[in-house]
């Protein structure tokens, strides 16, 4: 009988706190791979030099980091007095690649709603689609930009401007990539949620994310941070990411375990918060955005 | 008995008026800290009512019905009745604010066509994308890619980018994605009005054959009627956010246009109305027309005539002026002409005539109808010579109380029944 029927999907005014439809967009996973495609090749079309620019970016930065932070202003690139310094060139690029995907993962994400309301606004697909393939699309240009480190750091070791040691700490580096697509992806929604209402974050992201960028030891040395406010320092999520990932790198560095979790409690809070608001707003953001 | 694919209850949907999500987090906050404080709003407007209410608009007010697996529903309404909002709730782009929406299966919401379309892409990879932002797998997409491609007509152009493609292939490629979905329920918001008449003809084809060999379930929006006759066994009838009409399609779209039609007003003043061109109603100007003995224009085609006053007024001397009523369907069809049997008058100048007219408009079928009316004389190979032409269209609608044969039905069979055919005898 028709009363007693059962329906596949219920849409009421109520929701439940996490709402995420893992499984749906599961269901979509093509998509998610055609939206990766898609930014990949339309970024790169009517240009030259085409993916290259994933290269010539992080590495002009570093040039300019090398030569104003490093020559220039002589700060230093220790994160811990005393130990071996690594070459300059070699740290402010590992940094910024780093900052790089931290950056555009958080302000593509931040732009989800807004961005793609023509298309949200017509038809329906779980939300979450969205970010989950700007974190992945930008994760190509990571991994590019990630393999150029590697080729550059080679050509170092073998003209013996340093010394490659393996560590235990490199099988680390995977679970550092996924904090730091935790971390940008976790602000990056809660932004793209609170966006849809109030339009002056949109204007904060960009500026914000230069003065974060200070607030990272990015261009400059764990060590430059006088110690009564390394705690503070510390709290800041990116510097535990950037910080442990020089020391499974390079072996040499700052890592402490606490501050370590300490920055993916963060991580996964920001998480949270952001699934939290985003499964409330992606119901009705068309009525407001 | 079978299965229910869609179950609507009581479903609601508010929207605020004004500045919707305009707001600044400075605002909120003001207001935040006015509440926690107990005082005054500060952002409210001087002279403002207040704030919360008297601002939220009812889109839905409490909508409810089911659909059958297999139905073919047409959703009509004047604009604003809240048709798009209720597709807006099914397909799930936005929440409602009250209510339930039960669903049974996947469904594809075509609000738009080509939703999702990148203009760098080319068709091909278009098909894929459109196809996965509509729910389809790249399995799904690899299967059907051909029909796909042959139904669209494009095949020449799929590996274009469609930056390139004229606005025709643009839509047949889009539709044809939408129409070979495999989603149990879906959902048209007048996307075949674009397209020629040959393609729109085809798909509507086609979504009548996948429901009637699969079983699927299809609500169509749209305000061309024929569509809906065309497409649709049932008719929801919306009128400011709430269901006035559930059943027949005829019957429905009858009762659409008879609200839609809120009034055939009787007497117009044309003086002032436009003329398609300047020499038009210099010699001579229609000021007033009036059906004579109506308080709305609406006859029975059974009973009545069409008697009518048109009102002139002459600036020049003219012989032999005629008058002729264009009529067109609703819809815009041209339908056909009156004229009058002989010339009416010779004006002269500075003078007003009222001329009383009665047309027969019994083999009109059923339904509204616009006419425009052209003041003219012939030269001497009877050619036209127009004197005024205002482009006010004059509805009036013709009802049928004492109906022989068959149901009227102008898309089949025409806006006009020529003449009743006499059996002479017949042999056995």
């Amino acid at each position: 009988m028709a009363e007693l029927q059962k329906f596949k999907t219920v849409i009421t005014s109520k929701h439940k706190l996490f709402d995420l439809h893992i499984k749906e967009t599961w269901q979509y996973r093509d998509l998610i791979f055609l939206f990766v495609k898609r930014d990949f090749t339309s970024k790169y079309k009517q240009t030259i030099l085409g993916p290259l620019w994933a290269l010539i970016q992080p590495l002009l930065t570093t040039v300019v980091f090398t030569f104003i932070f490093g020559s220039l202003a002589g700060l230093t690139t220790a994160d811990v007095a005393g130990e071996y310094v690594i070459p300059g060139f070699l740290f402010y690029m590992i940094g910024n690649i780093c900052w790089s995907y931290f950056s555009t993962t958080l302000t593509a994400t931040s732009n989800t709603f807004i961005g793609n309301r023509a298309t949200m606004g017509k038809v329906y697909y779980p939300r979450l689609v969205t970010p989950i393939a700007t974190a992945f699309s930008d994760l190509i240009s990571f991994g590019i930009q990630f393999l150029m480190f590697l080729i550059i750091w080679a050509v170092y070791v073998i003209s013996g401007g340093t010394s490659i040691t393996i560590t235990p700490m490199m099988l680390f580096i995977p679970l550092i990539i996924l904090q730091m697509i935790v971390l940008s992806t976790g602000f990056g929604i809660i932004l793209s949620s609170l966006t849809t209402k109030y339009r002056d974050l949109a204007m904060l992201v960009s500026f914000g994310l230069q003065l974060w960028q200070y607030a990272s030891p990015i261009a400059y040395g764990l060590q430059l941070i006088p110690q009564k406010y390394l705690t503070i320092y510390m709290l800041n999520p990116v510097t535990p990411v950037v910080t442990t990932f020089r020391y499974a790198m390079f072996g040499v560095g700052y890592f402490d375990i606490f501050y370590y979790l300490i920055g993916w409690g963060i991580s996964i809070l920001v998480f949270l918060i952001g699934l939290i608001l985003f499964s409330r707003i992606e119901r009705t953001f068309m009525d407001t955005v | 008995m079978s299965e229910l694919m869609l179950k609507i209850e009581n479903v609601k949907k508010e929207y605020k008026l004004g500045q919707i999500g305009g707001t600044t987090l400075r605002d909120e906050l003001q207001r935040l800290s006015a509440k926690i404080r107990k005082k005054e709003d500060p952002t409210r407007k001087v002279g403002a009512k207040n704030y919360n209410q008297g601002e939220k608009f009812m889109a839905l007010n409490g909508v409810s019905f089911e659909v059958k697996k297999g139905e073919r529903v047409g959703i009509i309404g004047h604009n604003g009745a809240g048709k798009s909002t209720l597709l807006k709730l099914i397909s799930r782009i936005t929440a409602p604010t009250k209510g339930t929406i039960s669903l049974n299966g996947r469904v594809a919401s075509m609000l738009e066509v080509g939703t999702g379309f990148h203009p760098e892409l080319t068709g091909r990879e278009n098909v894929y994308m459109n196809g996965a932002i509509l729910g389809m797998t790249k399995k799904e997409i690899d299967r059907k890619i051909d029909d796909i491609i042959d139904f669209s007509e494009v095949r020449q152009f799929i590996d274009t980018p469609v930056k390139r493609y004229s606005s025709g292939m643009y839509v047949k490629l889009a539709f044809s994605v939408a129409a070979h979905l495999d989603s149990e329920i879906m959902i048209m918001d007048e996307v075949l009005a674009v397209g020629d008449m040959a393609f729109q003809q085809k798909c509507l084809n086609k979504m009548r054959d996948v429901s009637n060999s699969e079983g699927r379930t299809i609500l169509y929006v749209s305000h061309n009627m024929n569509t809906i006759r065309n497409l649709c066994e049932r008719v929801i009838v919306l009128s400011k956010g709430q269901k006035i009409f559930d059943g027949d399609v005829e019957e429905g779209i009858n009762y659409y246009l008879g609200i839609a039609a809120d009034q055939f007003p009787n007497k117009y003043n044309l003086y002032n109305v436009d003329r398609p061109h300047d020499f038009q109603g210099k010699k001579i100007r229609i000021t007033e027309f009036e059906f004579l003995e109506k308080n709305a224009a609406i006859y029975d085609k059974s009973r009545e005539k069409l008697k009518f006053r048109i009102s002139v007024k002459s600036k020049d001397n003219l012989s032999a002026i005629r008058v002729l009523l264009a009529i067109s369907s609703i819809n815009g069809d041209r339908v056909g002409y009156m004229q009058c049997q002989e010339a009416m008058f010779n004006s002269e100048k500075d003078k007003n005539y009222d001329v009383y007219l009665e047309a027969d408009i019994s083999k009109l079928i059923c339904g509204k109808y616009r006419f425009i009316i052209d003041v003219f004389s012939l030269d001497d190979n009877n050619n036209h010579l127009s004197y005024d032409h205002p482009t006010l269209e004059i509805p009036f609608s013709v009802v049928d109380t004492a109906p022989v044969g068959i149901k009227p039905n102008i898309t089949r069979w025409g806006a006009v029944e020529i003449s009743k055919i006499k059996t002479i005898e017949y042999k056995v």
